[in-house]
């Protein structure tokens, strides 16, 4: 089997320093980085922290920064990479320990822009009905898992830690957008927010880290849309009467 | 050493803890309720589950049905009274979903759609795209944010549960984060921390997923049931064990041997490739013996074909399954077939509980996979699991409230709170140069994959249980490098791993004495099922030498056991 060079960016706790280190990992080419990472924990440096979880890129734990693209680390094939291949904790996050970072501002965030039906018509007995049609059109939108590659990318999080941000709100579009919402003028006025979608300057690297097709920068320009129209409208219609 | 105190703490943040938690803080706003979890709630694993949850919503379909479908499926195993009530349940718990956002696929008329799934007679499984779990955490998740009385602790492990004269007065965990050891004082506590299939190396389950649930009900000695019976899903991706969903079948795929042949018709000549799950699994096995599997890097296996459901049918429904065939087998499901093979997947057994989700400790609830009421008997089917959390979930959450309304907190026995504190901090992290806790745990899955797989015998399973027991022999020399206190993830590992020695000890015991086929338990040296003998629950207790075993009778009410074919 070849061995890939890897340099892990490590931060120790205890003297608050950043280090790079180097290792040489056995690779084929069905490994993942996650699968070099679990190596090197294994048999090479026992107190190498990082998070992984379900190995199928859809429970979001692995989020890194590998040749400095944000990625998921366990859909990451080593034989795909540059060697050395360099691999960093997420942009933009405190640092807990080496590859672990503190994502407890996305959590504010997601709080921020209520990401639950609102509803205050009565619920119907049964099921609403909803036509594919309706629904699709937002599904890309909804399967966000707050990998947060996306903050990681995003020049605007970057020195503005204010920011809602991508994943937070693409959420509130995608609600936004679902049939049985009735909170479309909260909403609005969650987007209006001058730390929402008017900070985004439309650089699109969120839409290009995102693993699963969200699309965050078209998201957030919808929502700048329908913002702005419902504004006009405000401005307009009572012109009208 | 920080005392927290709620009303209900809940373990675990997926499916079944957060739906537990949600009935049970708007049972009463009054109420504190704390959830508890190693990770943070969209990293639980349900969010890997794919293929649909089952409920009866269509006017051909109809309780009886699914009631029988699942008593069948079980192999006879399942609690009727339990079965009975899960399918009446199901149905309010997909609505009530919907209501709360869930993208469940829609129909012509824009109702809930349903697609085929294995051992259900018709199409039931209620889906959102093949990502469901995804789709039944996040909402839960995201709409649990609303409930001011839910508190999350995320990234806690739980270690222990204090009981004293059989009623639950509190837990001990450690904050993964700065690595501090911590009492949380409640009146009741809800078990949902999932499955332990990392006590496998080939298995579709969650590196989280190490059973630390069992262990510590074990360990407080509330028997574990029907640990015996471990689910093999037939559709792994060699090498990775990465989760293909039964929805690939139940969309119209086939399996095929390397003759091309759908070898399903001699096993199951009516469902074909949608029979139960331990028959299609065995059967795939068996193919792979005769020498009738495709030749592959990590072993014989199994094509699985979709070629024929064309693009759109797998752009539409099955997205995750492209995904993953690309991803990780690297084929083109459209073009090539998807190499596949049965891989561990569920627990059918779990914490000891009543219909209530009551466990024999006043106090202590369980549900999920965790669980073991028992619905699932001997063989879970497919798309039952998710339905299970959220209907035993919700019950859980409401009997722990009422416990919880109807109960003081009782006073903490200081003694076991040291034991524990020193077992930890002194027993295992203070520990000096021993062995890496990766060399027992690669041992405990090797053992567990060749002697306590899908085909079982005496001698195999004799030679697992010593191996067990040398094994945790072997974990008194096991040492954490790591000594540092924040995210010290060496030091979480040892304590899983410490966990999962008690797990598989309880699968291996159960597994040797169980002396008869039954669903996912095959025995070749008893290939026939004994309803004289064992229809009954395997109980097992934690003792000081090797476990006790007790058998309870299951609960028929309508359905006598009969021969099961598909």
């Amino acid at each position: 089997m070849p061995e890939a060079k890897i340099v892990v960016k490590r931060f120790d706790p205890k003297t608050g320093k950043f280090y790079n280190k180097e290792y040489m990992v056995p690779y084929s080419k069905d490994t993942m980085v996650l699968d070099a990472l679990i190596y090197i924990k294994e048999n090479i440096d026992r107190d190498l922290s990082f998070r992984y979880s379900c190995r199928m890129a859809v429970c979001g734990s692995c989020g890194m920064v590998i040749n400095k693209r944000p990625a998921l680390a366990c859909e990451t094939p080593i034989a795909k990479l540059t060697q050395p291949v360099y691999i960093e904790p997420l942009y933009n996050f405190p640092i807990i320990k080496d590859l672990v970072v503190n994502i407890d501002d996305f959590l504010d965030k997601l709080m921020k822009i209520k990401p639950y039906i609102i509803k205050k018509t009565k619920e119907p007995e049964e099921e609403h009905i909803i036509f594919s049609e309706q629904q699709e059109i937002f599904r890309y939108a909804s399967v966000c898992i707050n990998c947060l590659l996306c903050y990681a990318a995003c020049p605007v999080y970057s020195s503005d830690e204010k920011y809602y941000g991508p994943a937070a709100l693409s959420l509130l579009y995608r609600y936004y957008m679902d049939p049985r919402d009735e909170g479309k003028e909260e909403r609005i006025e969650i987007a209006s927010n001058k730390d929402a979608i008017w900070k985004c300057t439309f650089v699109g690297e969120c839409s290009n880290v995102c693993p699963k097709g969200v699309d965050p920068a078209f998201n957030i320009q919808r929502l700048k849309i329908i913002v702005s129209t419902s504004i006009l409208k405000s401005l307009i219609l009572p012109k009208l009467k | 050493m920080d005392r927290f105190e709620y009303d209900i703490l809940i373990i675990g943040a997926g499916a079944a803890g957060l739906r537990a938690a949600i009935e049970a803080a708007s049972y009463n706003p009054k109420l504190r309720v704390a959830v508890i979890s190693k990770v943070y709630p969209m990293r639980s694993h349900t969010v890997s589950a794919e293929g649909g949850t089952a409920a009866v919503l269509k006017e051909y379909d109809n309780f009886d049905l699914h009631a029988w479908d699942t008593v069948k499926g079980s192999d006879f195993l399942a609690d009727q009274n339990a079965v009975e009530l899960f399918v009446k349940l199901c149905p309010k718990e997909i609505i009530q979903l919907e209501h709360w956002g869930c993208l469940w696929n829609r129909d012509k008329k824009g109702k809930i759609d349903v697609r085929a799934f294995g051992g259900m007679s018709v199409k039931r499984t209620v889906y959102a795209a093949d990502k469901t779990g995804f789709y039944i955490l996040h909402t839960l998740f995201q709409r649990s944010l609303l409930y001011e009385n839910i508190e999350r602790f995320d990234e806690w492990f739980v270690t222990s549960l204090i009981i004293e004269n059989n009623r639950f007065c509190g837990l001990t965990a450690i904050n993964i984060k700065d690595g501090s050891f911590h009492i949380f004082k409640g009146k009741s506590v809800i078990i949902a921390t999932g499955g332990a299939g990392q006590i496998y190396a080939f298995t579709t389950n969650a590196t989280i997923n190490t059973g630390d649930g069992y262990a510590i009900a074990y360990r407080a000695g509330i028997p574990l049931k029907d640990m015996e019976f471990v689910q093999f899903h037939p559709t792994g991706i060699p090498g990775k064990g990465l989760l293909i969903t039964e929805a690939a079948r139940g969309e119209g795929g086939y399996l095929l041997n390397n003759e091309y042949e759908r070898f399903m018709k001699r096993y199951a000549p009516e469902k074909m490739e949608l029979a139960a799950r331990d028959v299609v699994s065995r059967a795939m096995y068996f193919e792979i013996l005769k020498g009738k599997g495709f030749k592959g890097p990590y072993g014989d296996y199994i094509g699985l074909d979709i070629r024929h459901l064309g693009s759109k049918v797998i752009e539409e429904k099955l997205p995750t399954v492209k995904e993953m065939a690309e991803k990780f087998a690297g084929v083109d499901p459209l073009k090539e077939l998807i190499p596949v093979r049965p891989v561990v997947h569920y627990f059918m057994g779990g914490v000891h509980v009543n219909i209530n989700t009551e466990s024999p400790v006043a106090g202590v609830f369980s549900a999920g996979e965790a669980a073991c009421i028992s619905i699932n008997g001997a063989n879970r089917l497919g798309s039952n699991s998710l339905s299970e959390c959220l209907v035993f979930g919700a019950i859980a959450g409401r009997n722990a409230a009422i416990f919880a309304s109807e109960h003081d907190f009782c006073n903490l026995p200081q003694e076991s709170i040291i034991k524990e504190e020193k077992r930890i901090f002194e027993g295992i992290l203070k520990r000096e140069r021993g062995i890496p806790q990766a060399e027992i745990k690669y041992e405990l899955k090797r053992v567990m994959d060749e002697k306590v797989g899908i085909i079982r015998n005496e001698e195999g399973l004799l030679e697992a249980c010593s191996k067990i027991i040398k094994l945790k022999e072997k974990f008194k020399n096991v040492s954490v490098e790591d000594k540092s206190n924040i995210y010290n993830t060496d030091f979480i590992n040892v304590l899983e791993l410490d966990f999962m020695l008690d797990v598989a000890e309880a699968v291996a015991f159960s597994a040797l004495y169980r002396r008869e086929t039954r669903g996912a338990h095959y025995r070749n040296d008893y290939p026939n099922r004994n309803d004289e003998k064992y229809l009954a629950h395997t109980l097992i207790y934690k003792t000081n030498g090797e476990p006790r075993i007790e058998y309870l009778p299951v609960v028929i009410t309508r359905w006598k056991p009969v021969e099961r074919k598909y």
